[in-house]
């Protein structure tokens, strides 16, 4: 019961976490509103601060055709250039569609809590997510580095860089991009996450030239805008 | 008809070999390999010591003799008289800023001689190209239980000295110490340590705190009747005692198989290390009749692998079609195009349950399933986009863009032991290629270029490592990196990491 109330008291509640409460397994949230301005990247250079807007229910076919079709759609103003803060809605096939700023505790955010806590489905669902991190100067030769449950699309400032198609676990440095820069300054990240049915999360950092972690990235939701 | 004509065509390029090497590699008892600049140099028995050299360790070609620059075109007289006029089986190493070059001086064995020569480069363009008689090092009467020839040069990592083995069936396999300045000698008075008998061609090589002693056993020079092979035993000391992998010393005749005949090669001998550095080791060999070439005897260079402690001789990568499986990440090298499941039930839902599960057949009957005929891009490619394509790797699912043929491209080049080859998707031209920002791309068709051509080195434990001939605009050599478990890249050649070694599997 204790911790049934400590998991509420969160921003997203989790019904994963209460039931395993209810069979006395200590409550780990992993999903929590954010309580800083900033974030600095994990240690392990993991971002842990996003933007995630509710899900979207689609067919949840995840072949590379599918989700080409299913990201390519509109479904709300400024999808691929917009970023939110907590609490925007959009509309979305005629239903409002919240936007929740979270912290994840793990290495990956688990989309399963998130969308679970807010008693959303969580199979047949495209997730679309941001943040935003600053660079203190220019990083060429650096990579975007993914994992996601299931197939997801993820954009740089705006150029596409990374595709996993087909059913998936989170893999940490599952689809890993081309060479690209951080520039000085705000950069977004954008992704697309689609999950058919089970368990879904995603997990992304930054990796160097030497194909190491990068963790000097500060993560502020508020910058670009 | 046509599935079997299919299936014995692929058995065919499945088992076709790549040559041992190309130009002139036609010698008998080569020296160990050495590179000298951007050159590939290795001397064999024969008149004069003929001399071999190679830009690429792929291609050899007939550079004269050592003989021709020294006074009379033959050795000292001092070699002559303790020896012969005959100049076999030589070896060299740099040592220091200098080269020594052994070589055999027989004469009625086991009347024999071993002489050194000293130069300065092994070019024989090179300005100060030339070779000095240091004179006799080792010999043997006649008499004695030993036959000075076939040398084999050793420098100890562990402490910087200098080890001469030779010796050939009369006898004893021995074992002198060499000072580092001269080559000749360290003491006269120190008796040549015996250490193998029943064999010639020694040579010594150090791993990981053993010393391991390389000798030929059988009958050389009988052509296909060759009964050479390249055994090996190993010590915790320089001087031995050298024992096989079955406990025998070979002192007593011990030396387990690293090399005998296979596939169209006859009787290897006089092994020959050659460290290509960043963790690539390779061994040259001859053998005594290459069937590809009429019977004769032609030099190899071969991968070099090492398994619970003792050397393992690796096979060159032959054409075929593979899956290029990463060992970081267990996943396939793919062209990235939506696969197709290559047939049978697929009900039960994304977790991999219903009909399939369990091997039923779904269908209640008692027929036996029909055979599911290979994936090939015959079959599924008119759906593939046109252009070039990415590539990514993916769990293998025996389908067609998941399949890569391996072939040898001629008159591109090479490097040791193989020519360039192609990587191209199965029954396509579609051809794996380094892109400008050193990444990957498949290029629809195959050109050629520099950057479509691979060289593929086998490394100690078995994987490969491939690296494109060229990448545009990078002078640094890259290989192909599984950076992530869907993501392959292009990076700078890391010898320690996993994320380079590549299994070539059966597809």
């Amino acid at each position: 019961m204790i911790a049934t109330r400590i998991v509420c008291a969160m921003a997203v509640c989790s019904v994963v976490t209460i039931r395993i409460a209810a069979q006395g397994v200590p409550v780990v949230p992993t999903i929590i509103r954010p309580a800083t301005a900033t974030r600095a990247a994990g240690t392990d250079g993991f971002l842990q601060r996003w933007l995630i807007l509710e899900p979207i229910a689609v067919s949840g076919q995840l072949t590379d055709s599918a989700v080409r079709t299913t990201v390519s759609r509109d479904y709300f103003p400024g999808q691929l250039t917009a970023v939110a803060q907590n609490g925007d809605a959009v509309t979305v096939d005629g239903k409002p569609l919240q936007w929740h700023a979270v912290d994840t505790t793990n290495y990956n955010v688990n989309l399963f809590h998130f969308a679970a806590g807010l008693k959303k489905s969580t199979s047949n669902v495209l997730f679309w997510i941001v943040t935003v991190v600053r660079a203190q100067q220019d990083m060429p030769d650096i990579r975007l580095a993914i994992g996601s449950n299931a197939a997801s699309v993820w954009w740089l400032n705006g150029a596409e860089l990374i595709t996993l198609f087909n059913d998936r676990q989170t893999v940490i440095d599952d689809g890993v991009s081309r060479r690209t820069m951080l520039k000085k300054g705000v950069n977004v990240i954008r992704a697309a996450v689609i999950n058919a049915g089970g368990a879904t999360d995603f997990c992304a950092r930054f990796l160097d030239a030497n194909a190491r972690p990068i963790t000097g990235l500060t993560i502020d939701l508020a910058a670009a805008r | 008809m046509r599935t079997t004509l299919a299936c014995a065509a692929a058995a065919l390029l499945l088992v076709a070999s790549v040559r041992a090497l190309d130009g002139d590699f036609g010698m008998h008892d080569p020296s160990t390999i050495v590179r000298d600049g951007s050159r590939y140099y290795v001397y064999s028995t024969g008149a004069g010591l003929p001399v071999f050299v190679s830009d690429d360790g792929w291609t050899w070609k007939r550079a004269g003799s050592v003989m021709a620059s020294m006074p009379g075109g033959k050795p000292r007289p001092d070699v002559v008289a303790r020896g012969g006029n005959n100049t076999w089986a030589p070896d060299v190493m740099k040592v220091g800023d200098r080269y020594f070059l052994y070589y055999s001086a027989p004469g009625t064995q086991p009347k024999s001689a071993i002489g050194l020569l000293v130069g300065k480069t092994l070019d024989p363009q090179a300005p100060d190209y030339g070779w000095n008689d240091a004179g006799p090092v080792v010999w043997s009467d006649g008499v004695e239980d030993s036959n000075a020839i076939d040398p084999g040069v050793f420098r100890d990592p562990t402490n910087g000295s200098l080890w001469l083995t030779y010796g050939s069936y009369f006898g004893y396999i021995r074992l002198v110490e060499l000072d580092p300045t001269s080559g000749l000698r360290r003491d006269l008075r120190r008796a040549p340590i015996n250490i193998a008998i029943n064999g010639e061609a020694s040579i010594v090589i150090f791993r990981d705190g053993w010393y391991y002693l390389l000798v030929t056993h059988g009958s050389c020079c009988a052509g296909t009747n060759s009964t050479y092979s390249i055994r090996m035993g190993r010590a915790r000391k320089v001087n031995g005692p050298y024992v096989d992998r079955s406990g025998v010393d070979m002192l007593q005749g011990g030396g387990s198989l690293f090399l005998g005949s296979s596939g169209r090669f006859v009787g290897a001998g006089h092994f020959g290390l050659l460290d290509l550095g960043d963790g690539v080791q390779k061994f040259s060999c001859h053998f005594e009749a290459d069937l590809e070439r009429g019977g004769i005897s032609v030099l190899d260079i071969r991968p070099l692998l090492w398994r619970d402690g003792w050397p393992v001789a690796g096979d060159n990568v032959t054409a075929g079609t593979y899956r290029l499986e990463s060992v970081r990440t267990g996943t396939a090298l793919e062209l990235a195009v939506e696969g197709v499941p290559v047939g049978g039930p697929r009900g039960g839902g994304r977790r991999g349950g219903g009909a399939g599960r369990g091997g039923g057949t779904g269908r209640g009957d008692a027929a036996p399933p029909s055979p599911i005929p290979a994936q090939d891009a015959a079959q599924v490619a008119a759906n593939w986009p046109t252009g070039p394509l990415d590539a990514r790797m993916a769990p293998y699912l025996l389908q067609a863009q998941q399949k890569w043929s391996l072939t040898p491209v001629a008159n591109a080049g090479g490097y040791p032991g193989s020519p360039y080859l192609r990587i191209s998707v199965a029954g396509t031209e579609r051809s794996l290629a380094a892109t400008a920002d050193g990444e990957l791309a498949v290029d629809s068709t195959f050109s050629g270029a520099p950057e479509q051509l691979w060289r593929i080195d086998q490394l100690a434990d078995g994987s490969y490592r491939l690296m494109p001939k060229a990448v545009p605009g990078r002078s640094t050599p890259m290989a192909l990196s599984a950076i992530g478990g869907s993501s392959p890249t292009l990076e700078r050649i890391d010898a320690n990491t996993d994320r380079q070694r590549w299994l070539l599997r059966t597809p």
